[in-house]
Formats: structure tokens, sequence, C-alpha cells
């Protein structure tokens, strides 16, 4: 029976029913709903035996969850945006100690310029520390993908982020399953850790390790995650038999099958674009979305497979490689490396620009008239752009280019100081 | 069948709420509902919007409401300072807190570009004070907006109310509703809102 | 209690005690907490504080201890992959988060109903005065049930000595050199963790040097009969970075303790309420001659400007402490509130 929640509660609820022993998390929006809802659970009693440890920065948050782990207790933390940036050194080490800690990061955007609204920037800058990094495509996929998360953490002894997009999901209110307890307990078995800090049976944990062995210790990381990649169609196949909905895998497909253009995307575009797919269908144009939910580990085989027959692919991103491109078409690249499939890449919605029907199908539209660039931003105003770009040709020291533009469109005011 | 209201108000005054009673509102009576807000910092008065998307089908889209079926105002101060009804479908209805009329409010182009039965003003603020003691006016003016559009019943939103709202307000908020409902409904003659009758969602 | 106190020698008189007021180090049964085999200078004053200190942690707790140890000359010394030297539960993370990472632990310790299981922290100077002191203080304000232990060199010794809020005035280290009018580390500088610790209010905190290994062991017994936030600092010298002789270790922390420039005391609930009174105090000019980091005071004409702020600062100390009052050898009871102490600053008199 589905209630209508806020997203950020269907996840707080769900991660309570995995029975977590230790929660520590640190405030950042907006992923504060999340944590604001177990801190409510455990003072109640209602999730216990469970910690709840108010830590001093995002770092803190980490490094508990690290202690916590280590010494077999099952754990949760939650953040966004600079705080994700701000345990990044944490982010590694959880990792390399293949601690099977589950985070929720709500995305959010990096600063400078500050931002607090949605894009993918910031999981983006933390591809490769080692987590697996799972997206989710709606609010019930989020809640259900840490169930998901949990067991895949302690089964493949290796930390789960589910990425969320902040503010749309998050502070979204609509009808959501929360998992039944007793479901979770069937598929969510008690965390046994492989090796923990217990006097009954010492170990060193954390050595440093030098020349002679690094390079084995980083591959075996690798082959973790390629173990994941193994695990997680198992898993959403046992959620799905288990739960009765589908939810998690490695890709989502929307009318793919037969589609002459395959958008790629990751998170809460994908909604949008299943209308966008449905509408371009009923004027005879077949395309399809994919929606990428496993982005570490990438499914690069499973991925070739299901684009080798398209006539052309979108990559819509959320963030990009400043002085590069496109992030997720890079992968999707190597993925079909070899394939003579057009890969356009197209960055759209960041620091929290809506992603609107009206502007993807002015992109596709300018797709199948073949005149979309391989690097496309979505509703760049160009003409903004392009005064602040001759202001710096100028040479006059433009200052903050934030400030310029602000003031160009009247946010700020205008005139000098 | 797809109905989309946007809500403009201040921080403080409930405009978060208010999307998600509505929400909860078309979730009681078996549509799906997605409230969903718009906002800058958290900050006491500054403008919030509040989306909430209504249908009989799932939702997938993930975008703000551009094109709205009804626009509401919660702070008639955002009037001419924000395009609170940008987007506006020429069919929408339009609810504005105020004692004042449209056309005192100097929203009389309104009229011009919409139909006249659907824009309507309420005095939902002061009815808030008399029966919550407080301006509080989002309750009331869904009431309002139930009356004008019938996109959900008034016993649906007093279910919402009372499920979401703390109990020492539910009371007050549930009478101001039902008065606002009233109010507004007793504008609606011939030619009102729903038009015939009809609930908008048959 | 009788004391052994000879000069000149390094002898402790153990076997001489009675059996309890006997050193953990003279029980045959010991529990050996960093056992040999590790790879720490010679006189490295850090190994041998750490082993005192843990071994009376794991007598106090029955055995029942888990280590989360911060990076540094202990961690990178005592776990050369591997191999490791440690005989209890431990864990390394990263530089800055030893006290978070202690916090998670005893946070999930108390989630599984193991309370009986303690936890103590531990870190250099560095990690925990400089890059750690966000992470302590915030073990510190929630009380979590954690021992904090600061084996203090008075500078990033494991990167090649350089400067950290705990070096001290004068002090010469590769990012301190005493070139020009520069004495060394500047004056009007540095961070007091001890009195950063009582701010904190906590149920114990206190000093001590790799001198007095008893008094240590005392310590941090007393600090494991207590429950919450406690904080152990204490002076172990680096022949590599002071640039004394290895064999000199536990004299030059002898001297730092008694010519009044390393105060010895605790404090309970942000109040001095003992201190280990100097015996025999001496000028600190005995005390800085013997470390090749002063040699810059005493070279050519010297710096007798400089010596004689160090002997003024260590003068402050005895005066705000009360180190010299009674004469006795016990621990000495004060009753000293952290105001009080501070009102006799350092930079007050800058």
């Amino acid at each position: 029976m589905p209630s209508q929640i806020e997203g950020s509660l269907a996840v707080a609820r769900t991660v309570a029913r995995c029975r977590p022993q230790v929660v520590c998390a640190y405030p950042i929006t907006p992923q504060t709903h999340i944590v604001e809802a177990l801190s409510r659970m455990v003072a109640a009693g209602e999730l216990a035996p469970c910690e709840f440890v108010n830590v001093e920065s995002e770092f803190a948050a980490m490094s508990v969850a690290i202690g916590a782990s280590a010494t077999g207790a099952r754990v949760y933390t939650a953040t966004a945006s600079q705080g994700l940036l701000y345990m990044a050194e944490a982010l590694f080490n959880a990792s390399g100690l293949g601690l099977p800690i589950v985070m929720t990061v709500a995305n959010r955007a990096i600063g400078a310029p500050i931002n607090i609204w949605n894009d993918h920037s910031d999981a983006m800058a933390l591809r490769d520390c080692g987590w697996v990094q799972l997206y989710a495509t709606d609010n019930q996929e989020a809640a259900d993908m840490h169930v998901q998360a949990f067991r895949l953490a302690q089964e493949c002894s290796l930390p789960v982020m589910v990425c969320m997009d902040g503010f749309v999901l998050t502070h979204a209110v609509e009808p959501l399953e929360v998992a039944e307890q007793q479901d979770v307990d069937a598929y969510l078995p008690p965390f046994v850790a492989r090796q923990a800090l217990d006097p009954s049976a010492p170990a060193t944990i954390g050595a440093m390790v030098g020349p002679e062995a690094f390079t084995e210790v980083r591959y075996l990381a690798h082959a973790k995650q390629m173990d994941a990649l193994d695990a997680i169609p198992g898993l959403a196949a046992e959620f799905e038999r288990r739960f009765d909905r589908a939810s998690g895998g490695l890709l989502g497909g929307y009318r793919c099958e037969d589609a002459r253009t395959v958008i790629v995307a990751l998170g809460s575009v994908f909604g949008t674009l299943q209308d966008v797919v449905d509408e371009r269908r009923a004027d005879g144009r077949t395309v399809g979305v994919l929606a990428i939910k496993s982005f570490r580990p990438f499914p690069l085989a499973e991925l070739r497979a299901a684009l080798a027959d398209a006539g052309q692919v979108i990559v819509l991103e959320r963030a990009f490689a400043v002085g590069v491109g496109g992030i997720v078409s890079a992968d999707v690249h190597a993925a079909l490396a070899g394939l003579r499939v057009p890969i356009h890449t197209v960055v759209a919605g960041l620091g929290g620009r809506a992603v609107t029907r009206r502007s993807l199908h002015a992109m596709l539209d300018q797709a199948h008239a073949g005149s979309l660039p391989e690097l496309h931003f979505l509703d760049l105003n160009t003409q903004l752009v392009e005064r602040e770009l001759a202001r710096m040709r100028e040479g006059t020291s433009p200052g903050p280019h934030a400030e310029n533009i602000l003031r160009e469109l009247g946010i700020v005011a205008a005139g000098p100081v | 069948m797809v109905f989309e209201v946007r809500i403009h108000g201040r921080g403080g005054q409930g405009v978060v709420t208010a999307a998600e009673l509505l929400s909860l509102a078309a979730f009681e009576e078996g549509l799906r509902a997605q409230a969903f807000p718009s906002f800058g910092s958290e900050r006491m008065g500054a403008p919030v919007t509040a989306f909430c998307r209504i249908s009989d089908l799932p939702i997938r889209l993930r975008e703000p409401i551009a094109e709205p079926d009804a626009v509401v105002v919660q702070d008639p101060t955002l009037l001419h300072h924000v395009d609170v009804f940008g987007g506006l479908r020429e069919q929408g209805f339009v609810l504005v807190n105020s004692k004042r009329t449209l056309a005192q409010l100097g929203l009389s182009e309104l009229y011009d570009r919409h139909l006249p039965p659907r824009l309507r003003s309420t005095p939902a603020s002061e009815i808030a004070r008399e029966r919550l003691g407080r301006p509080i006016a989002n309750a009331a003016l869904l009431g309002g907006l139930s009356a004008l559009t019938a996109v959900v019943r008034l016993s649906s939103l007093v279910r919402a109310i009372e499920q979401r709202l703390p109990a020492s307000v539910v009371e007050g908020n549930v009478l101001a509703a039902r008065e606002t409902y009233e109010r507004v409904r007793s504008t609606l003659g011939e030619g009102h809102g729903a038009l015939d009758g009809e609930a908008t969602h048959a | 209690m009788t004391h052994f106190y000879q000069t000149g020698t390094f002898a402790v008189g153990n076997r001489l005690l009675d059996e309890d007021a006997a050193s953990v180090q003279a029980d045959p049964a010991r529990a050996n907490s960093i056992t040999k085999g590790h790879r720490a200078c010679q006189g490295c004053g850090e190994a041998l504080g750490a082993r005192y200190a843990l071994d009376a942690a794991l007598r106090a707790s029955g055995g029942q201890l888990i280590a989360a140890n911060a990076t540094g000359c202990l961690e990178v010394f005592s776990t050369p992959f591997p191999e490791s030297s440690w005989r209890l539960p431990w864990i390394h993370s990263l530089f800055a988060n030893a006290p978070a990472v202690a916090t998670g632990i005893a946070a999930a310790l108390r989630a599984q109903g193991r309370t009986d299981i303690r936890v103590v922290g531990q870190g250099g100077d560095g990690g925990t005065v400089d890059i750690g002191l966000a992470c302590l203080s915030g073990m510190f304000e929630r009380g979590d049930d954690v021992l904090y232990i600061c084996y203090d060199n008075e500078a990033y010794m494991n990167t090649g000595v350089q400067r950290s809020a705990a070096t001290p005035p004068a002090a010469r280290t590769a990012t301190t050199e005493p070139l020009g009018t520069h004495p060394g580390n500047a004056f009007g500088q540095g961070k007091n963790l001890p009195l950063i610790a009582m701010a904190h209010e906590l149920p114990y905190v206190a000093t001590a040097t790799v001198a007095e290994l008893r008094d240590l062991e005392r310590k941090v017994e007393r600090a494991m009969q207590l429950h919450g936030a406690r904080y152990l600092h204490v002076l172990v010298p680096c022949p590599l970075g002071w640039g004394s002789a290895t064999a000199d270790t536990i004299n030059i922390a002898r001297l730092a303790k008694e010519s009044g420039l390393f105060p010895v005391f605790e404090a309970e609930d942000g109040r001095v309420v003992r201190v280990s009174p100097i015996r025999r105090q001496v000028p600190v000019e005995d005390y800085l001659r013997r470390q090749k980091r002063y040699a810059h005071l005493f070279a050519g004409a010297g710096r007798p400007d400089v010596i004689a702020q160090l002997q003024a600062s260590a003068d402050r100390n005895i005066a705000r402490f009360g180190l010299l009052a009674d004469g006795g050898e016990e621990p000495a009871e004060r009753d000293i509130g952290l105001l009080d102490v501070l009102a006799t600053s350092e930079r007050g008199a800058q």
C-alpha cells in the first residue's frame, strides 16, 4: 500500500528497515530531511538498536562510518555536493578498506559559484573513489535501491552510494511504497564482517602497502567492482521476485528496442524523457531512452548490446568535465568503441536548471535534422555568454563571471560599486 | 487527465505544505499527485513557489509547471513583482488571497486573456485569522480552490488536513477551508469554474 | 608509595615495589600491545610511551580494547606491510580522523551491546593538534566514550621535521629555520591542547612524559576507570627531530618537566586537580643544550634574549600550575580553574 509521502521520508523509512546500527550524518541541503527522519526514529525508539551520531562535518561523518563499519556494524550516512567533496579522502579510505557502508547522495551542484540545486557534478567528481555508484530514476527506485545497496555492499565488501536527484526527488511528495520489514529481513541477512576489530581475534587494519604489493591490492579493488557488475542484476531480480516491483539493475530501457535515436541518461530526467519518447513516437519517430542505473561499475558490455543497433545516441548529462566535455559519454564511447554509432553529448540541467520537454523536443529536432553538435549545452544563453567572453577579450579584468552574468540578468543591482 | 496547480507565496506561509495537502487530497481520491517545491535559500519572507501535478495516470514528468491549469497566489505582495501568472492556460483558474477584487489589485488584464468565471480573489487570510487565530491561509485557500476548480473534493481536502497537520491546528484549518470553500462557491453562479457541475477530472 | 629517584641512570626500580604498585611492564604475563620488530628509531620516545600507555589500558580493560591510530610515526613504524607490531585490534584510517574513527568504533560497540570493550584513539601532535582538531573537538563535545592519547614530539616528524602547532617557540624545524633574526619557531603562536581539552570540560585531562612511566600508567588507569571523552597528552622526545642523543630520551623528558617548560598535571571538568611537582628545578638551558634543535641559541654569541624568554615561559608555568610548592614527591593536590590558568597567559606577556 503506497503512502503519499516525500521521497526523503520514503528513503529514511526504507533505510530504517534495513536495520542500520550506526547512523552518522552532517546536515547539508538537500539531504537534511532524510537524516532528520532517521534521527526522529532513533530518538523515538522505532529504530533500535541504533546509535545516531551528530557529527561535526562530512569528513567526520564518513570517518565515524569507517570506525563503526570496521567494528562490524551496519552503517548509513547521507550527504550531497560540498559535503561529498569534504569527505573525499575518507571515501577512498572506505573503499580501500572494503567497508560495506551505504550512503545516499542527494545530487547537488558543486561551487564555486555556490548552488544548492540539482545536478550530478558531486557524484561525478568522485566517480573513481572506488564506491559503487547507483542512480535512481525515481523516488520508488531511490528507496528500493537502498535495500539492494546494503545487500550488495556486504556481499561484495564494497561501499555503495545511492544517488538521487536533490530537490527534484528528495523534496517531491508522491505515492511511494516503503518495503515491509519482514520482506527486508528476508532479503537482507544480518551483516557479518569478513574482518572486524574484535579483541577476541585482533587484526591490524589499514597498514601501509609499498610498491611491491600496491598494484595487486588495487587490482583486487577493480576485480571486486567487476564482481558487483555480476551481482547487481541478480540482486535486482531477487528484489523484484520478493517485493513484486522492478527496480535497480544495471540499465533501464524504455522503448529502445527498435529506436533509431536512443537517449542515454542518469537519474530523474528519465521520467521526463519517457513522456518525450511517447510524444515522439506518436509522431512516428522511433526514439527510446536508456537509463544507466549502475554508473560504477560501468556496464560496458550491457550498454554495447543495448545500443549496437541504434542509429544515433544522445548522452544527456547533468555534469561535464571542464576542459574536455562529457563524463558519461566518455564511458559510452568506450562501450561503443569500434561500432559506427554517432554519439552526441548534451549537457543539461546544471545547477538545477529545469530540463523541459520543450527543450528536449528541440534537441531531438536538431538531432533528426543532423544539426546537433557533438557537444551541446542545452538551453545555453549564448548571447549572455558571448557578451561575457567579449568582456574577457577586451582585457579589462572582468571579475568573477557569476557577478557579471547576474548583473546582466538583472538579479544583482547593476552598475559599479 | 492532467491538472497542474502552481502556488505562489513567501517562506513561512506554508506554500510547500499547501502543495502537499493538495497532493494528499488527490491521493485520497485514488488519483496520482506529485507535489514539489521550488525555492531559494530557506528564509522567511523569500518568494516560494510550489507545484502540484495531478493525474489519473502515473506521473513520470519531472519539470516545474510552466503552463498551470490553476494559479494560487497566497501572498498578494508578490503581484507585480513575481510573474505569478506566467504560462497560465487560457482556460486556467486563478485564486488570489485578498479581500480586494482582482480589478482593485490591478489584475484586470487577466479578464482579457482568461475566462472571468474562473478568476477569483478571496479573503483567506482574514478567514484563517478568525478560524485559526493566525493568518496562515494555505489550507483555507485550498478550500477555495476546491470550490473553484473541483479538482479535489472538499472532503478529501479535510482528510488531508487531518492527516498532515499537527493535531492542535487541524480543527481551525478545517473550518477555514470549509468557510473559504463556501465563500468561493457562493460567488460561482452560472458558468462557474467546473462547468455544468461536473468535476474537472470526471 | 616509595619512589626510587636516581640521577644519571635510567632505572625505574620496579622490582623492589609491591606487586600492586609495580609497573604493568614488570608482569611477565603482560599483554604487550605493541611488540618487538617495529621500525621505530633508536631512542624513540613515542614507541616507549605508546607501549606503556596501551599496556596499561589493556590491563585496565581486561584485554578488551580497540585502538584507532592517526597517520604518523607510530602508525608507519608499527605496520610495515605485511607485518604488524600490534597485538590488539587496531585500525589506521586517515591523518585527520582518528578521533572520529574512535567515535565510530564506540558507537558500533554500543549498538552491539558490547560496552565492555573500550576504545582508545591515538596520534601524534600533528594529527591531534592541527589537522585532527576538528574531529577531536567533536568527539570531546559529544562526550564519546573514547580515551584519546596524543604523543607529542612537537613537530611533524614522520615527514621530515616540520613545524606543527605543538612546536615550542625557538625550536628549529625544517619550516622554522633560525635565519636572520628569526629565533626558530616564532613566539606567540601555538595551541595548548591540554588547556583546549580542559575547555571542553572533560571528565579527565592529563599530561605526562616518558620520564615518569609509572605516572603515565597510573594516569591511563585513572582515565580507564572513567567513561566519556578523556584526553592524555604525553611528551615523547624524538632524538632525530630534536637532535638529541638516542640514549638521552628519558632524561630529556625529565628535564622538560623539571625546568617547568612542560607542566605535568591532571584536570577534571575544567579544573586542574593534581600536579606532578618539580623535584629539583633546573634552568631551561639544561634542557635546551641537549638538543640540536636549540643549538642556534648557543652558537657564537648565542641568543640570551630568547633563552630568557623561554625561562620566563617556564617560570610562568611554575607559577600558574603551582609546580614548585609542597616540595613533596606525591602528586600534589591543586584546584585551579582553566580561566585562572589562562589569566597568566603566554601571549599576554609577549
